[in-house]
C-alpha cells in the first residue's frame, strides 16, 4: 500500500513538474515615482573617482525627486553574466538601470532584459549629439535599449625611446607593423617586437577588418560567418604572424588577453601594443610613463586606417522595472553631457556626445589618434544572441591559437571556426 | 561511513518469531532516517531530477528568463553531445588525467603513512602540518600559488632550474603534468591520514604472528597489512576518482579556462563552458547527466569488484 502511494505521488509529481522553470514575464508592472531606485554599476580597477562622480550624479537626482532614495551596487566585470541572467530570471531581485556592455547587449535583449527607450530617446533633444555609429552600438532590429555612457576604441601604443635609437618610424601599414616589430626584436632580444595575445579578439578584429573582410555577414534574420572568406584569413594570417618566435613567441604570447599584453607594453616588456584610450592609466602607471606615443593602427595602404572595434558601455533600464520613467530620468542624468565630461576628467573614458569628443579634444592630445580612428569609421560584431556563445567558446582566440602553435594552418582552423559560428547562429 | 566488517551469522533465519518487534524496528528506523531522506530528496535528488529534465529541453537564456517558449527536444542535446568529437576527445583526457592523479595521490599518501608509521614523533608531527596545510589550503588558493612558483618569468622553479622563460602552461602533457602535480598535492593528505589510521589499528600481535611464522616483510605487507588495510583503501580510491574526475578550480586557474585552444579542458570545466558560458544549459545538463551516469558506474564497478575480491 504504502509503496503504492509512494508511486502514485511520484507520478504527479512528474506531471506537474515536468518542465524546466520559466520566468513569469506576464505581469508589466506599474510605474512608480518614489521609493527606492536600484542601479548596477561596473566596478573598475580603481573605483574611486567613479564613485565620486556616480555620488554627486545621485546627490544631485535626489535633491530634485522628493521620496526617491539610489542605491547602487558596483558589480566586477568578470561575474557580470550570473549576475544579470539571474536578475532576468528573477525580476524580484533585478536593478532598475544598469550599466552593460554593448557587446552583450543583443543577448539580453533576446532574455527580454531591457526596456525599449527608441520612445524616450526621441524626446531627448540631446540625443542628436550621440555619434551614430556609437548609437548604432546601442541598437538591435532599429530599436535602441541604451544610452552609450561611453565609448572605448583601441589603437597602436609604441615606444618613442627603443624607436628613436633604432632609427625606426612608426609603422604607416600593417606589413610595415610585422616588419618594425621583427625588427626590435632582433635588435632587442628581451623585448616584444609588438605584445598580442592568441585571446585578444579586439586586436585581431581590425586585422580582418582592414584586409577587407569581416567574421560574418547577416542576410536578413540569418547570420552566416565569414571568417573563412580569403579576406577573413588573410587579415587572420597577418595577425598570427605576430605570435612568432621572432616578435611575440606563442609560449608566451598564445595565452595572453588584452589586459596582459598592455600590462605588458606597460611593464616595458614589449615595443608596441595595441591598447585602448580606457588603457591610459595602466600604462601611465607603468616603468614607461615618459617613453610612449600613440598612433591610430594603420590600414593595409599609407595613410588608412584600419576599421576599429566600437567598444564601450550603455546605460539601461530594466524591462522588469516598476519605476522605468524614474529610471530613464536617471539614466539621462548619468549618461547627460554634463557627466559624461565629469566621467572623462575621473576616469578619462571617452565621451559618446560629438561635441563633448571635440571639446575636450583640444585640451588634450593624447585623445587624437582615438578620435581619429572613431571618426575614420569602427566596426561591431554580430549583433545576434549567438555572440555570446561564440565569445564565451572563444571560437576566434582558438583559431588564432592552432595557426599560432603551428598545429592547424589557417585555411583548417578558420574552417573549423566558421563552422562553430554558423552552428551557434543556427542554434543548434 | 566506514564499511561493515563483521559477516553476517550465516543460517541464522529467526524471522517469523520476531515479526512483530521486527515491525515496531521498521517504524522506528524509519523515522530516525526520516529527516535525513528529506534532506536528502530535497537537495539531492530534487536538483538531479531538474537536471534530467532540463536535458531534455532547448533551454537557454531567454528560455529560462521567459523570453521564448520551451521546445521539448528528447535526446537531441544527448546526441548532439556524442556526435562532438570534441566530447570525446575531452572524455578521454578526462579519464587517463583522473587515473593519474588518483594513482598518484594513492602512492604519494600511502608511501607518506608508512613513512610515518615508522618515523619518531618530531618528523612526524612535521610532516602531518605539512600535509594539514596542503589539505586546508583552498584550491583557489593553491593552484595560483603553484602558478607564481612555476611563472615564466618570475617563478622560483625556473629560477633554481635555470629555465628563465620557459612556459609549463604552453605543452599539453606539461601543463596536464603541472595540474596533476598540484592535484597530487593537495588530495595526498587525505590518503596519508586514512591510510595512517588503518596502519595504526593493524594489533601488534597479529604482526607478532606473522613474525613468529617466519613471514618475510613483503609477506606480512601483501598478507597480512594489505588485507586488513583493504576497506579503506577502498574508500580512499573511490573518493579520490570521484575528486579527480570533477576536477574544476585547478584545469580553470592553472590553465586559464582550459589551455591554449581548449587543448587542457576537462569534463567539468568543459560542461561550465557550454552551460554557463555558452548559456546552452540544456546541453550543460546533458554534460551533467553523462558525468552522474559515469561516475556512478566507475564507483559501482569498483565496490563490486574489491567485494569479490575479499
Amino acid at each position: 500500500m504504502l509503496k503504492r502511494a509512494i508511486a502514485a505521488a511520484a507520478i504527479v509529481a512528474t506531471a506537474v513538474a515536468c518542465a524546466p522553470p520559466q520566468a513569469d514575464t506576464t505581469d508589466e508592472g506599474a510605474d512608480r515615482s518614489s521609493g527606492e531606485l536600484k542601479v548596477w554599476l561596473f566596478q573598475e580597477a580603481s573605483n574611486g573617482p567613479k564613485e565620486d562622480v556616480v555620488d554627486q550624479a545621485i546627490a544631485e537626482f535626489e535633491a530634485a525627486h522628493d521620496d526617491v532614495k539610489v542605491n547602487v551596487e558596483y558589480l566586477p566585470v568578470d561575474g557580470r553574466a550570473s549576475r544579470f541572467n539571474g536578475a532576468f530570471n528573477d525580476p524580484d531581485s533585478a536593478p532598475d538601470v544598469a550599466e552593460f556592455g554593448n557587446t552583450d547587449l543583443a543577448g539580453y535583449v533576446a532574455s527580454n532584459g531591457f526596456a525599449d527607450l527608441s520612445g524616450d530617446l526621441d524626446q531627448w533633444p540631446d540625443a542628436a549629439d550621440l555619434v551614430p555609429e556609437v548609437l548604432d552600438t546601442a541598437k538591435i532590429d532599429g530599436r535602441t535599449y541604451g544610452v552609450p555612457w561611453f565609448t572605448g576604441t583601441r589603437a597602436l601604443y609604441y615606444r618613442t625611446d627603443v624607436f628613436t635609437e633604432l632609427g625606426l618610424e612608426p609603422p604607416a601599414t600593417l606589413a610595415e607593423l610585422t616588419t618594425t616589430a621583427r625588427a626590435i626584436r632582433a635588435a632587442k632580444p628581451d623585448m616584444y617586437g609588438i605584445a598580442v595575445g592568441g585571446k585578444y579578439l579586439f586586436a585581431l578584429l581590425p586585422y580582418v577588418w582592414a584586409n577587407g573582410g569581416d567574421i560574418a555577414e547577416r542576410d536578413g534574420d540569418a547570420w552566416s560567418a565569414t571568417i573563412d572568406t580569403p579576406e577573413a584569413r588573410a587579415g587572420l594570417a597577418q595577425y598570427a604572424e605576430l605570435l612568432r618566435p621572432d616578435i611575440c613567441p606563442p609560449a608566451q604570447c598564445a595565452q595572453l588577453t588584452g589586459s596582459q599584453t598592455v600590462a605588458a607594453f606597460a611593464g616595458g616588456k614589449a615595443a608596441m601594443a595595441i591598447g585602448g584610450d580606457f588603457n591610459r592609466a595602466a600604462v601611465d602607471a607603468g616603468a614607461v610613463k615618459d617613453d610612449y606615443a600613440v598612433v591610430p593602427l594603420p590600414g593595409t595602404e599609407p595613410g588608412s586606417i584600419a576599421p576599429a572595434f566600437a567598444g564601450g558601455n550603455l546605460l539601461g533600464v530594466f524591462g522588469s522595472s516598476e519605476r522605468r520613467t524614474l529610471g530613464w530620468e536617471f539614466v539621462t542624468l548619468l549618461g547627460g553631457k554634463e557627466y559624461q565630461r565629469k566621467m572623462y576628467d575621473a576616469m578619462g573614458t571617452m565621451p559618446t556626445f560629438a561635441d563633448v569628443q571635440d571639446e575636450i579634444a583640444i585640451d588634450d592630445p593624447f585623445l587624437a589618434p582615438f578620435i581619429e580612428t572613431v571618426q575614420a569609421g569602427t566596426r561591431f560584431v554580430p549583433a545576434t544572441p549567438a555572440w555570446t556563445r561564440i565569445d564565451a567558446q572563444a571560437v576566434l582566440p582558438t583559431a588564432v591559437q592552432q595557426v599560432a602553435t603551428g598545429r592547424q594552418d589557417v585555411d583548417t582552423a578558420t574552417s573549423a571556426a566558421a563552422a562553430e559560428m554558423d552552428a551557434a547562429f543556427a542554434g543548434s | 561511513m566506514l564499511p561493515q566488517v563483521t559477516p553476517a551469522a550465516p543460517g541464522v533465519r529467526t524471522r517469523p518469531a520476531r515479526r512483530g518487534p521486527q515491525r515496531g524496528q521498521a517504524r522506528a528506523a524509519a523515522l530516525y532516517l526520516l529527516p535525513t531522506s528529506v534532506i536528502l530528496l530535497g537537495l539531492l535528488a530534487y536538483p538531479l531530477y531538474q537536471l534530467v529534465v532540463i536535458s531534455f529541453y532547448d533551454y537557454g537564456q531567454p528560455q529560462a528568463s521567459g523570453a521564448a517558449p520551451l521546445v521539448f527536444l528528447g535526446f537531441d542535446n544527448y546526441v548532439t553531445l556524442l556526435g562532438d568529437p570534441q566530447f570525446w576527445d575531452v572524455l578521454a583526457a578526462t579519464v587517463v588525467f583522473a587515473a593519474v592523479c588518483v594513482v598518484g595521490s594513492l602512492l604519494v599518501g600511502t608511501a607518506l603513512a608508512v613513512l610515518a608509521s615508522r618515523a619518531n614523533p618530531l618528523p612526524r608531527m612535521l610532516l602531518f602540518l605539512a600535509a594539514l596545510g596542503a589539505w586546508a589550503t583552498p584550491a583557489m588558493a593553491g593552484s595560483y600559488v603553484w602558478l607564481f612558483m612555476f611563472d615564466q618569468d618570475f617563478g622560483i622553479v625556473n629560477e633554481v632550474l635555470g629555465l628563465a622563460g620557459h612556459s609549463w602552461t604552453f605543452e599539453r602533457f606539461s601543463a596536464f603534468g603541472l595540474v596533476a602535480a598540484e592535484i597530487v598535492w593537495c588530495s595526498f593528505p587525505f590518503v596519508m591520514v586514512t591510510m595512517y589510521a588503518g596502519i595504526k589499528a593493524i594489533a601488534p600481535e597479529v604482526l607478532e604472528a606473522a613474525a613468529l611464522d617466519g613471514a618475510s616483510a613483503t609477506r606480512t605487507a601483501t598478507s597480512v597489512i594489505l588485507p586488513i588495510l583493504r576497506p579503506l583503501l577502498m574508500i580512499a580510491t573511490i573518493q579520490s576518482i570521484i575528486w579527480d574526475f570533477k576536477v574544476f578550480t585547478q584545469i580553470y586557474v592553472m590553465t586559464g579556462g582550459g589551455g591554449v585552444a581548449g587543448q587542457n579542458l576537462v569534463l567539468n570545466v568543459f560542461a561550465y563552458q557550454k552551460a554557463f558560458a555558452g548559456e546552452q544549459y540544456g546541453l550543460g545538463a546533458a554534460i551533467g547527466v553523462v558525468m552522474t551516469v559515469l561516475l556512478l558506474s566507475i564507483t559501482g564497478l569498483y565496490v563490486r569488484a574489491q567485494r569479490r575480491t575479499s
